[in-house]
């Protein structure tokens, strides 16, 4: 068993829509400073599962604390404790680098003096200082990814969601890209992140792999064999 | 008769940014051709010349004996595109969609049936759903239906497989594969690299360049040095470490592996690597000579030939 705080918990969660069961009895911990791969066939449930833990969706039933904040009782607790990126939205096209910046901070309420601070720490560990006043339109793909990663940062969340991060984008800014990730897991943030690039999966701590509503298997990479597993399990759904 | 493609010189630019660089490179009658890059490659802006929706700034392109400007018309019948997004309308159902595309080809769903059948017959049990509600799978289906239904001898998808999960992806290219044999000349575009090797030929492409144009298996055998497969228990301390053997290749994560990169002798280096591994008292060492696979190849061109950004903006 894992000794680090559980920083995620989810008992038997149940999530309907109409007929349809999305997510169909889940249970499941992530801990502290994890790197969780959330993988599965595209309809698995994944998406219904990640709004849930991120306090957008209500579950039908079942127990889910995120940062130690009942997801039934307070959701909107739950938003200030997450940070969140995926690859179609993470920041706004017409605004600056930096003006990106200060309006997530002020959205997350941090104050001027944290929002200035932050933000040149990031920029500075980018390298990235020198293109603060350029809109975000005219820099490239993998650059936005790694600012919104920082952004999703800013406000020092317990848990960072990253919703296929780094589709396509180029195999050295992917790997820079999860530096990124293990600098970050490396100072207590948790990271639950979901790819479609295999490579990927086996950066991760542990996986789960969902299929039909269900998790279907749960473990390191090494000990699953993911690639075999993922067809298996994937495969007996059609 | 299939098709075969000539494209000479073309340069494309939105306002800054220069997205095509004086491309030039043959496609074969009846190849399947793959181009290899991430966004920004210049892999959608080169199919929208080709199918003649924007027009370069200079070059030619000749699809058999037509030009792609002049003779567009001529080219839009005989070929079928499958845009990044899937140009689906989502309020129409399954079968909606493919009977409309079939109208604008003044064909029918009947008369070319044979050729989409195996396609479609994935996606028949739903064909009253509206396709806005498909998965990701299903949708890139019902997308190559549609864009199949008038028997075309040329087919450009672009990105048919980004997003889509491994198993779809598979299926996807074994149906690609179908059509080959169907005498169609198909040209496909992917982020991932792990598809380079599904292809008879493949260009790959970053920042509007051409990277290198070849067979997959001879831009494997074309691969500069050897490559060292390292793992051991911690992962993480052990890409800092081996960072630090001197060495002028590289050293890089790949799956459950680190791959390092060498122009020495690999059968030393391994030597080299595994006792300075055990100096630092790592376990489970495991230190093989692999043969690189493209992403190593592309990361190798990518390490030659890329400025930083800034710079070149300059």
């Amino acid at each position: 068993m894992d000794k680090r705080e559980k920083i995620i918990e989810v008992e038997n969660l149940v999530k309907r829509f109409g007929a349809f069961v999305a997510n169909n009895n889940l249970t499941f911990d992530i801990y502290k400073g994890e790197i969780f791969g959330f993988l599965g066939a595209n309809g698995a449930g994944k998406t219904t599962t990640i709004k849930i833990l991120c306090g957008l969706l209500k579950p039908t039933s079942g127990k889910v604390r995120v940062a130690g904040v009942d997801i039934n009782k307070h959701p909107e607790d739950v938003k200030k404790r997450i940070g969140y990126m995926c690859q179609f939205f993470s920041m706004y096209n017409d605004m600056t680098v930096k003006e990106n910046f200060r309006f997530y901070g002020g959205i997350y309420g941090l104050n001027k003096k944290d929002i200035s601070d932050r933000t040149n720490f990031y920029l500075d560990k980018l390298n990235m200082k020198s293109i603060e006043n350029m809109l975000l339109k005219n820099i490239p793909l993998g650059w936005k990814q790694k600012l919104a990663f920082s952004v999703a940062n800013l406000h020092h969340p317990d848990i960072i969601f990253l919703d296929e991060p780094t589709s396509g984008v180029d195999p050295i800014t992917r790997r820079q890209f999860w530096e990124m990730i293990y600098e970050a897991s490396d100072n207590g943030t948790t990271v639950f992140v979901t790819t479609h690039y295999m490579d990927e999966a086996e950066y991760c701590e542990r996986v789960s792999i969902m299929s039909e509503g269900k998790i279907k298997a749960l473990g390191r990479p090494r000990d699953l064999n993911i690639n075999d597993v993922f067809l298996k399990i994937a495969r007996n759904v059609e | 008769m299939s098709v075969s493609i000539n494209i000479k010189n073309i340069v494309k630019s939105y306002e800054e940014v220069e997205a095509l660089k004086d491309i030039s490179l043959s496609i074969k009658p009846n190849e399947l051709f793959g181009f290899i890059g991430p966004d920004g490659a210049g892999k959608t802006t080169l199919f929208r010349i080709l199918t003649g929706l924007i027009l370069a700034n200079r070059g030619t392109i000749n699809i058999n004996q037509w030009d792609v400007v002049k003779n567009y018309k001529q080219i839009r019948k005989i070929t079928g595109y499958m845009p990044g997004r899937f140009s689906l309308y989502m309020d129409l159902t399954v079968e909606e969609n493919l009977r409309f595309y079939a109208r604008l080809f003044n064909t029918s769903m009947e008369e070319n049936y044979d050729l989409i059948k195996d396609v479609y017959e994935q996606i028949a049990p739903f064909k009253n759903r509206r396709a806005g509600v498909l998965s990701g799978g299903m949708k890139q289906k019902l997308a190559l239906s549609c864009a199949l239904i008038h028997k075309p001898r040329l087919l450009i998808l672009d990105e048919p497989t980004t997003g889509v999960d491994v198993i779809s992806r598979k299926e996807f290219w074994e149906l690609l594969k179908k059509m080959q044999k169907r005498e169609i000349t198909i040209l496909v575009s992917t982020p991932y690299m792990n598809e380079a090797a599904l292809c008879d030929r493949v260009a790959l492409m970053q920042s509007g360049k051409l990277l290198t144009v070849d067979t997959p298996q001879q831009i494997v055998n074309d691969f500069e040095g050897h490559i060292l497969a390292v793992k051991a228990d911690q992962m993480y301390p052990l890409l800092n470490d081996l960072l630090t053997i001197k060495t002028n290749g590289q050293v890089y994560r790949f799956g459950e592996t680190l791959h390092f990169v060498t122009s020495a002798n690999p059968t030393k280096m391994q030597e080299k690597i595994t006792s300075f591994l055990e100096e630092k008292k790592y376990r489970n060492i495991s230190v093989e000579k692999i043969i690189p696979v493209i992403e190593d190849c592309f990361l190798a061109f990518m390490n030659k030939t890329t400025t930083s950004w800034t710079k070149e903006k300059k």
